[in-house]
């Protein structure tokens, strides 16, 4: 490990430029004639559209032009997609409704966009979206996944009768419930995931240009991923060829998952600024925000654990409902199906699995990946029903867990995964030591003699992470391969860039790819550059979400590292006069091992450029490209400790410590790993504690539409957090790596609910714990 | 159209605006100083805090016109080119940043906070103080940890001064 | 935000006279409020009369225990003067606490208790010491000035230039954030004045700011927490939204009262 190689906690290189407000965000583009979009959108979340007339806002001052859907679908603009096939157990395949990027038919929730006014200012091009006058028939609303399963719900879409978009199941049904006949407990709960708003602070924000005299539009846009945006707009929606429409995602103020998915108004304003001849941006803002970018979560379940005598699971069995709202967005599909269920085993051995998920149409906004995406839906499935058990079967919530945990790996489980390596006892271990788990009692007599409620609540989740082998998530229904690519490129001097189809933003890939470099080669940190976010400067790329960007996107720089340094000590070992089989890379020098013969870096790449003196038959230059597939999904795995105290007079939570021990394998940059851990906790805790995204049942307006009523969490709500490690390296990627932006999103919500539980003593509590809910559970029943 | 005339981390700048302009996009769009950002709409994210005449405030929640006359600081204003003030230094060197975006408003209000508090911070008191500035990637922990390095730092600074 | 016309008053009655020029014009002062609610489009002045530049509207004086502070003073200046402290320190922490710091910078005493929302905490602490309200007409005390829901005794055009009010023996503010906006989801400021024990409450009621007469009683006879446990709060008159409903807000006024009490202590 060097000062800046891997392992190495190295201060971030791109910091400067944030921590002096030159960061380069989408909404700080500015181009000359730029103008200024506002979406006119349903204040209804459900009508039909009598009559659009934008007579009045075309005449407002400053307006150039008012556009709608009739005129975006006579111009060939196709439907939003969802990329991800999934089919019924009755073979059939998925009900998608048509998902037109301006609705001129149907509004299907409130916020759904209808027309697109371009203006001078934002304020005008608001006043004249005020301006434009609809007449809606107005339809009933359904907003809860399980009301719009019931006969004589609103319909949603004729395509999907019932609202039903899939009925799907993994497992044996038979298997499984032929084992939980036969045992001798069975646990059952219902749960409900409740909904989000992933709320990154940089709202999404997009600037389309069109340029007449090449044919060429270019759209920066804020993404996770712009390469596969630029494939969906232009394979899908007809917004323009591939080698006619570049995608810049400079930085990002975070996605959580939120921005991986291709909206209405990326494509709205691509194609105003042609219609319009003038570039077009569009900024939203935070209610806008809460109205329409794709919510997470939003799971109802119901869940029977079966025992053996001996307390060995035997079975589960798992009915879920899941929310995907009015429209399926991009990997809406794949979220409640292999994301979620496909991780139902856990850390644990259980012979028999059977879950069966039902998606349902309802008039919100789509739900899609956020943070975790599934696999939250799955640990607190688990987790919660593994707690009640414990507290059923009166044994320790730790014994209860090690007695089921796989040790032997790889093991593969009965809902497809094949877990590569883990060690889930360490993790438990260290957490309940950093938590002083066996001085709990004499903590919570204090904390009743201070008159508060004490609790401690544990969870192990398990993730797969760094998605995927294209192949087999091709085989389960995505409609794109799941690799990554990499190119590095060596400069005449010896300075590097390396382009990469990952993208950052905010998780350090300026720095731990640069860390990668830099140890392979012992060239200074500050003589790499990470390229990356540029259609027209990266050729492909699958782009950053699901933890990946590390064991994906670092694996295929590793690929396009070892062919540079195949050709580097080829070209080394000619200027030597040596055998390219005893060239060692060292300290940036190329060097005849065992002997202090070297030629620096920096004069192999001159030599490559010069191409005065190279092998015979070799191709000037020193630049390599590289494709990397995973053969699996990797597996991070952890345990995580909440301790709380309750106030019974208020039903406030205060968490008065959070352990997390995780196994991410091996580790590029242990203070981004922290920083990845804390921020993913900050969310699980916020879902346990405070943020739920409301939505008035019988309007469909959407009640938390701003800071004043969805609770983000702050700073005081939070506790600093106890941090830990444990290291099974990864076998299935060339770093060891397994991935760590979401494990904290994952883990922490069931931890603290089973803290909050044991502190109130039943079992009878959803999420957020709010300090009513609380207050509320502490009441004597009526 | 109103003229508007501030002094902006030191220099005089003026540009005409509509009545209605917020401070924070007179700054961004009049001034091309985007460092300071909008991260909401109900004066709650923090993500627009400056500097007027010498305090916290948010940007978003004043007109341009009525900090007519007044002396601004911004992100860009806080260091000279080149360097790094205390606070951006504590912010890199304990990772109290992720995506950016809400750290110019977190590094103006660390500022303001030890301008007013500085020597007596405690992770509660910076936790509290943080109330109107609201960070989605961190979980506030390195933050925390920053601003209270920082405080030491400046702290142990004007000690040596004495 | 809809257009505005902006006018920055150089005195109190250049302001006066720069708000009759138009049916649609406010006063404008931190702007903490009204800003915010303009942005979302939901107040919409033709004009806006800047009151935050007159100099006879800030600052603070304390004679004996007689507290005065201009109607232009923000939050900050009140919750860091030693000379409030001194007599009457609850209203130096319930100034503390009003939003966040940069709100504090901003906001100010005559524009929270101007706009009277039912969430915030000043009139709750104004009512609570039987505080004066002084515009540029009158003197309004403060059980006649908060008169609903956003709603005041002030007429069309009237300024309030101060508040005033005779320190209390003892007093203490106590309050519960809302978990996502941190206005008082219940705030009760208890004092122990010259007139007797008073008792006000925020962020509860379904009509705004109001006096407990069961806790004044209560306390007045013992000035203890002990004294409110018995006594039943109506959640009838209580108001009720998704963070909390109206039997959890009528428990919080209970345990704020409580815990008010306490920090009067």
């Amino acid at each position: 490990m060097g000062v800046e190689g891997i392992g190495a906690r190295v201060a971030r290189k791109e910091d400067k430029r944030f921590l002096t407000g030159k960061g380069r965000y989408t909404d700080d583009m500015v181009v000359p004639g730029m103008k200024y979009a506002c979406f006119v959108r349903s204040p209804h979340a459900h009508a039909k559209i009598r009559s659009i007339d934008v007579s009045a806002a075309k005449a407002m001052p400053g307006v150039i032009d008012v556009l709608d859907g009739k005129q975006l679908q006579a111009d060939g603009i196709g439907n939003l997609i969802c990329g991800w096939m999934v089919h019924s157990k009755d073979g059939s395949p998925m009900k998608m409704g048509a998902w037109r990027p301006l609705a001129h038919e149907t509004v299907r929730y409130v916020g759904d966009a209808i027309a697109i006014v371009v203006a001078d200012s934002s304020g005008e091009a608001r006043d004249a979206a005020e301006a434009v006058e609809i007449d809606y028939e107005e339809l009933p609303a359904v907003t809860e996944a399980l009301s719009a399963l019931e006969g004589g719900a609103p319909q949603l879409h004729p395509e999907a009768p019932g609202n039903l978009i899939f009925d799907w199941q993994i497992g044996d049904p038979e298997a499984t419930d032929r084992a939980i006949a036969s045992a001798a407990h069975v646990t059952e709960i219902e749960l409900v995931n409740n909904r989000l708003s992933p709320n990154p602070m940089e709202p999404r924000a997009t600037l389309g240009i069109y340029d007449e005299a090449e044919d060429h539009y270019t759209c920066y846009t804020t993404s996770q991923n712009p390469h596969v945006a630029r494939l969906v707009m232009s394979a899908f929606y007809n917004v323009a060829p591939e080698n006619k429409l570049r995608v810049i995602a400079p930085d990002v103020g975070g996605g959580f998952g939120s921005k991986i998915y291709i909206y209405p108004e990326e494509i709205v304003c691509l194609w105003a600024s042609r219609k319009t001849g003038v570039p077009v941006k569009w900024t939203s803002d935070r209610t806008e925000a809460f109205l329409t970018d794709a919510h997470g979560r939003d799971h109802v379940s119901k869940v029977k654990m079966a025992f053996d005598a001996d307390n060995r699971v035997i079975a589960l069995k798992v009915d879920t409902v899941a929310n995907l709202g009015a429209y399926m967005s991009l990997f809406s599909s794949a979220v409640p199906t292999y994301l979620y269920a496909t991780l139902l085993s856990g850390q644990y051995a259980i012979p028999a699995i059977h879950a069966n998920v039902r998606t349902v149409y309802t008039n919100t906004v789509p739900v899609d990946a956020y943070r975790g995406a599934g696999r939250p839906e799955a640990t607190y499935l688990l987790e919660r029903t593994m707690e009640t058990a414990a507290r059923e079967l009166g044994v320790s919530p730790a014994e209860l867990r090690r007695k089921n945990f796989i040790r032997t790996f790889p093991y593969q489980t009965p809902v497809i995964m094949n877990y590569d390596a883990g060690d889930y006892e360490a993790s438990l271990d260290a957490a309940m030591q950093a938590a002083d788990w066996a001085g709990f009692d004499s903590r919570r007599a204090s904390a009743a003699a201070r008159g508060k409620k004490r609790g401690i609540g544990m969870s192990c989740y398990i993730e797969a992470c760094g998605i995927a082998p294209s192949a087999a998530v091709g085989s389960l229904g995505a409609g794109v391969g799941l690799w990554e690519s990499a190119e590095v490129r060596v400069n005449a001097v010896g300075t590097i860039e390396v382009l990469t189809g990952s993208h950052s933003h905010g998780q350090g890939h300026e720095t731990t790819f640069a860390q990668l470099v830099a140890g392979r080669l012992g060239v200074p940190i500050d003589s790499i550059n990470i390229v990356h976010g540029d259609t027209d400067k990266v050729q492909m790329g699958m782009g950053t979400y699901g933890s990946r960007s590390g064991a994906v996107g670092m694996s295929a720089v590793v690929k396009a590292l070892d062919k540079v340094e195949a050709k580097a000590k080829k070209i080394a070992a000619h200027l030597m006069e040596a055998d390219e089989q005893d060239i060692v890379i060292e300290n940036g020098e190329l060097k005849i091992a065992g002997t202090d013969k070297t030629v620096p870096w920096f004069q192999v790449a001159l030599a490559a450029y010069t191409a005065h003196n190279l092998p015979v038959g070799m191709e000037p230059g020193l630049k390599e490209t590289a494709f990397y597939d995973p053969s699996n999904f990797t597996f991070p795995a952890g345990c995580y400790i909440a301790e709380v105290e309750v106030d019974p007079e208020t039903g406030k939570t205060e968490i008065v410590q959070f352990v997390a021990a995780d196994d991410f394998g091996n580790i590029i940059n242990p203070m981004i790993v922290e920083g990845q851990v804390h921020g993913g906790l900050a969310q699980g805790i916020g879902q346990a504690l405070l943020e739920n995204v409301h939505y008035d049942p019988d309007t469909g307006q959407l009640l938390t539409a701003s800071f004043m009523d969805y609770a983000m969490p702050r700073a005081d709500d939070l506790p600093s957090f106890t941090l830990s490690h444990q290291n099974t390296p990864c076998p299935g990627n060339p770093l060891g790596i397994k991935g760590c932006g979401e494990a904290g999103a994952i883990g922490s919500p069931p931890a603290l609910i089973n803290a909050i539980t044991d502190a109130i003593g039943h079992n009878r509590l959803t999420m957020p714990a709010t300090p009513m809910k609380v207050w509320q559970a502490l009441q004597p029943a009526l | 159209m109103t003229k508007v005339t501030l002094t902006v981390n030191g220099r005089t700048m003026s540009g005409e605006c509509e009545d209605r302009m917020l401070l924070v996009h007179f700054i961004r769009e009049k001034l091309a100083l985007t460092g300071t950002h909008v991260g909401c709409d109900t004066t709650q994210c923090g993500a627009c805090v400056i500097h007027m005449d010498g305090r916290s405030v948010k940007s978003c929640s004043i007109l341009a016109v009525q900090a007519n006359g007044s002396a601004i600081t911004t992100i860009e204003g806080l260091s000279a080119q080149g360097e790094l003030h205390p606070v951006q230094a504590a912010f890199k060197e304990h990772h109290g940043l992720q995506c950016g975006f809400c750290t110019p408003g977190m590094v103006m209000t660390a500022v303001d906070m030890i301008n007013r508090r500085g020597g007596s911070l405690t992770e509660e008191v910076v936790r509290s103080e943080l109330e109107g500035n609201i960070c989605r990637c961190t979980g506030y922990h390195n933050i925390v940890k920053a601003v209270l390095a920082a405080d030491a730092e400046m702290a142990a600074g004007r000690q040596a001064a004495e | 935000m809809y257009a505005t016309s902006y006018h920055r008053a150089s005195s109190v009655e250049d302001a006066v006279r720069l708000r009759g020029t138009s049916d649609e014009s406010k006063y404008l002062s931190g702007g903490m409020t009204l800003i915010s609610t303009m942005k979302q489009r939901l107040a919409s002045p033709s004009d806006l009369i800047d009151l935050r530049h007159i100099p006879g509207l800030k600052g603070v004086s304390v004679e004996g225990r007689r507290v005065t502070i201009g109607a232009g003073t923000p939050h900050a200046e009140v919750a860091t003067s030693q000379a409030i402290r001194a007599v009457c320190p609850a209203i130096c922490n319930l100034a503390g606490h009003i939003g966040d710091p940069h709100v504090r910078h901003m906001g100010t005493i005559g524009g929270s208790i101007a706009n009277n929302d039912p969430a915030a905490d000043y009139p709750a602490g104004l009512l609570g010491l039987g505080a004066t309200v002084v515009t540029d007409r009158r003197s309004i005390v403060a059980d006649d000035f908060f008169t609903g829901l956003f709603e005041t005794a002030l007429e069309e055009g009237e300024i309030v230039t101060a508040v005033t009010f005779e320190a209390p023996e003892k007093a203490g503010y106590a309050k519960f954030n809302n978990p996502a906006s941190r206005f008082a989801m219940t705030g009760v400021f208890v004092a122990k004045t010259a007139g007797g024990v008073r008792v006000a409450v925020t962020g509860a009621g379904s009509d705004g700011v109001f006096r407990h007469p069961g806790f004044e009683q209560a306390l007045q006879s013992n000035w203890s927490p002990d004294a409110l446990v018995s006594i039943a709060v109506d959640a009838s008159g209580m108001m009720a939204d998704m963070h909390a409903d109206a039997d959890y807000r009528a428990n919080l006024v209970k345990v704020m009262a409580k815990r008010a009490v306490l920090a009067a202590a």
